[in-house]
C-alpha cells in the first residue's frame, strides 16, 4: 500500500510538473496580454507531432526534443505576429472565436499532414527501463527523467522572472500592463518572445508526454481544459500559482484516479467502484477548483 | 442601434426586424413544403436540428450578451433536457406534455443552483466556475451505467404530443420546433422590452452602478441564468427527440464552446444573434462536409475571417449594409 501511494504521488508529481509547463506560458499570455488563448493547447499537439516526427526521421530522440522545441517556438512566434497580435485589443469573446477558429484549423493541418493515426514516439533507450530507487521499489526512468527536467524548467523560470530584466518587465505587465507600457517596455518584442516560449514550453511538454500519452489529434483540447483550471486556481498571471496549482491538480488528479477506485472498493464492493469510481475521480479537479473559488474568487495568488 | 428611418424609444429596446423577420418566418414555413417537393426530405431534419440549435443559442444570448454572463457549461442544460426526456422515456413516460416542461423546469433548477455559486465570481473566473460545473455534470453521466454511461441512451421513439401530432413524421416535428422558436423569440423580445430585460442590460453595461440604484443585481442575474438554463433544458428535450439518442457528449465542453461560438458568430446581445450564429455554423459545416473530408479547416478559416473583418458577428454586417442602403 505504502509503494502504491508513493509511486501514485510520483506519478501526480510528474504529471502536475509538465501541466505546469502549459500553464506557465497560459497565465503568462493571459496575465499580460490580457489574452484567452484556446491554440494554446494546439502548440502542445504540434510541438509532440514536430518532436514525435522528427525523432523518427533522425532515429534520436534528443535530436527531436530539440528541433521539435525550436520549431514550436518559431512557430508561436509566427501565430503571435501573424494573427494573435490583432486579438489584443479586442474583448475577451472575440479571442475566444478567434483561437477557437485557431485550435479547429491546427487540427486539421495535423490530420492532413500526418493522417488520423496515432504516432509512436519512443522514450530514448538508456531510459527506457525501471530503476530501482531503493530496495522493493521500482519506478520507470523515463518518468523519474521528466520529473527532472519539470522541475529543472521551473527552476529556470523561476530565475528568469525573478533574476533577469526581462522577467522584471514581464512582472510588471502582468501586475499593471498599463503602467509596464508607460514605463516603456518595447511590448511588441516582449509579447513576440514570451509567445515564443510559451510554445517552446508546450513542446517541451509534448515531447515529455508524447512516450506517456498518445501522440493525436485533440490530445490538446483535454489538456487545455486542465491548464485553464491549473492558472485559475493558481491566480491568473502568477508562476508561483501555476507552479502550485499545477502540483496540485497533478497530484489530486492522478492519486484520485487509483485510490478512489480502491476506495469505493472497500466501501460499496467491486461493481460500484468500477462504475462511479474513475467519473468520481474526474470530477475531483473541478470540484477542488469551485472550492477554491468559492472562497477565494480571484485564485491562491492573484497577481493584479 | 439606431435604425436609419425612426429612432427606436430607448437603446435598451429591441425591436422585431418586421423587414426581413416575416419574409424569413415564411420561408422557414415554406420550407418542408420545398424540401418534399424536391425530394430532399432529408433537409428537413437538418432545418429542425437548426433550430433547436438556435433556441439554445438564443438561451445562453440572453445571458452572455444581454446580462454580460460569459457562460462556458450551457451545454449541460442541453444534456440535463435531453436526459430528462430520455430517463422518463425508459421508464416509460412518453408524453411531451410531461417531459418537455419537466426537462423546462430541470435545466431552470440546475441553472439555479450552479449559478448561486457561480454568480459570486467575476469575469474569466466565472467563465471557469461554469465550465467546472457543467464538467462535474457531464463525468456525473458518463458515471450512471444505468443511463448508458459513456455510451448514452437510445430513444425508442418521439415523445408523444396527441392532438393529432405525430411527431414520427420529421416535417410534423419541424413544424412543432418552428412554432416553440417562435413563441420563444416573441418572449425574449417582450422580456428584453420590458423593465426586466432594461435592467438586465443596465447590470451588462455597469454592475456597480446599477447596486447603487437599489437594484438586487444577483437576483436579477440569477433569474435570468434559471431562465437560460431551462430554455437550454427545452432545446435539449427537442435535440434528444431529433437525434433519437441521448449521451454525455451533449454536455462535453466543446459543446459548451460550440454554443458560444455561435453566438459570437451571430452578434453578442442581438436578438436573432443566436439563430443566425446557429444557422450560419451548422449550414457551413453542412455545406463544407459535402465538399472535403478537411471541412474543418474552412470553418476555422471563415470564424477567424469573422473575428478579424466582423468585430460584432454577422448581424453587425447586415446593420452596416442597412445603414448604408
Amino acid at each position: 500500500m505504502a509503494t502504491l501511494v508513493l509511486e501514485q504521488m510520483l506519478n501526480g508529481l510528474q504529471f502536475g510538473l509538465m501541466l505546469f509547463l502549459l500553464a506557465a506560458g497560459l497565465t503568462l499570455v493571459f496575465g499580460i496580454m490580457d489574452m484567452i488563448n484556446l491554440a494554446h493547447g494546439s502548440l502542445y499537439m504540434l510541438g509532440a507531432y514536430l518532436v514525435a516526427s522528427i525523432a523518427a526521421a533522425s532515429g534520436s530522440f534528443w535530436v527531436g526534443l530539440g528541433g521539435g522545441v525550436l520549431a514550436t517556438a518559431a512557430l508561436g512566434a509566427l501565430l503571435e505576429v501573424s494573427v494573435l497580435r490583432r486579438l489584443y485589443q479586442r474583448d475577451h469573446l472575440a479571442q475566444v472565436l478567434g483561437t477557437f477558429a485557431l485550435l479547429l484549423m491546427a487540427n486539421e493541418v495535423v490530420r492532413m499532414l500526418w493522417g488520423s493515426q496515432p504516432l509512436q514516439l519512443n522514450p530514448p533507450p538508456a531510459l527506457a527501463g525501471p530503476v530501482e530507487l531503493w530496495p522493493g521499489f521500482v519506478y520507470p526512468a523515463f518518468r523519474l527523467f521528466i520529473i527532472g527536467v519539470g522541475l529543472a524548467v521551473a527552476l529556470a523560470l523561476y530565475l528568469l522572472v525573478t533574476q533577469t530584466r526581462v522577467g522584471m518587465q514581464v512582472r510588471a505587465g502582468a501586475s499593471n500592463r498599463e503602467m509596464a507600457l508607460a514605463m516603456g517596455t518595447n511590448v511588441r518584442r516582449l509579447f513576440t518572445a514570451l509567445f515564443a516560449l510559451g510554445a517552446a514550453l508546450c513542446a517541451v511538454a509534448g515531447g515529455m508526454l508524447g512516450p506517456l500519452l498518445a501522440v493525436q489529434v485533440g490530445m490538446g483540447e483535454s489538456i487545455l481544459i486542465l491548464a485553464f483550471v491549473v492558472i485559475v486556481i493558481g491566480g491568473i498571471g502568477s508562476i508561483r500559482g501555476a507552479l502550485l496549482g499545477a502540483l496540485l491538480v497533478g497530484v489530486v488528479d492522478t492519486a484520485g484516479r487509483t485510490l478512489i477506485p480502491l476506495l469505493f472498493g472497500q466501501l460499496m464492493g467491486p461493481a460500484a467502484a468500477a462504475n462511479a469510481g474513475p467519473a468520481v475521480a474526474s470530477i475531483l479537479i473541478y470540484v477542488l477548483m469551485a472550492a477554491v473559488l468559492f472562497w477565494k474568487p480571484r485564485g491562491l495568488f492573484p497577481a493584479h | 442601434m439606431i435604425s436609419s428611418e425612426k429612432p427606436s424609444p430607448s437603446l435598451l429596446d429591441h425591436r422585431l426586424p418586421l423587414r426581413w423577420g416575416v419574409p424569413l418566418l415564411l420561408l422557414l414555413v415554406l420550407l418542408p413544403f420545398a424540401a418534399e417537393a424536391l425530394g430532399e426530405g432529408f433537409y428537413i431534419g437538418v432545418a429542425s436540428r437548426i433550430l433547436i440549435f438556435a433556441l439554445a443559442a438564443t438561451s445562453l444570448n440572453l445571458i452572455l450578451g444581454f446580462g454580460g454572463m460569459v457562460s462556458f457549461g450551457h451545454a449541460a442544460f442541453v444534456g440535463i433536457g435531453a436526459y430528462t426526456v430520455g430517463i422518463l422515456m425508459q421508464s416509460g413516460v412518453v408524453s411531451g406534455w410531461a417531459a418537455w416542461p419537466a426537462a423546462f423546469v430541470l435545466g431552470g433548477v440546475f441553472a439555479c443552483a450552479i449559478g448561486l455559486v457561480s454568480l459570486r465570481t467575476q469575469g474569466v473566473y466565472f467563465i471557469m466556475i461554469t465550465l467546472a460545473f457543467a464538467q462535474m455534470l457531464f463525468y456525473l453521466m458518463v458515471s450512471l451505467k444505468p443511463y448508458g454511461g459513456e455510451d448514452g441512451l437510445a430513444l425508442p421513439q418521439r415523445s408523444q404530443l396527441g392532438l393529432g401530432i405525430d411527431l414520427a413524421s420529421d416535417t410534423q416535428f419541424y413544424f412543432v420546433v418552428l412554432a416553440l422558436c417562435v413563441l420563444a423569440f416573441l418572449a425574449l423580445q417582450r422580456l428584453l422590452n420590458a423593465r426586466f430585460g432594461h435592467v438586465l442590460q443596465g447590470i451588462r453595461e455597469n454592475e456597480v452602478r446599477m447596486e447603487a440604484l437599489g437594484y438586487p443585481v444577483l437576483r436579477y442575474k440569477l433569474v435570468a441564468f434559471a431562465l437560460a438554463g431551462a430554455v437550454a433544458g427545452l432545446a435539449g428535450a427537442l435535440l434528444a427527440n431529433q437525434g433519437g439518442f441521448v449521451s454525455p457528449a451533449l454536455m462535453q465542453w466543446s459543446q459548451s464552446g460550440m454554443l458560444m461560438v455561435m453566438v459570437i458568430l451571430g452578434g453578442v446581445g442581438h436578438l436573432l444573434g443566436g439563430l443566425v450564429g446557429a444557422a450560419a455554423f451548422l449550414i457551413l459545416e453542412e455545406v463544407l462536409v459535402g465538399y472535403t473530408v478537411h471541412w474543418q479547416m474552412g470553418l476555422g478559416a471563415v470564424l477567424l475571417g469573422v473575428v478579424l473583418l466582423a468585430p460584432n458577428g454577422l448581424m453587425s454586417l447586415l446593420r452596416r449594409g442597412q445603414e448604408r442602403a
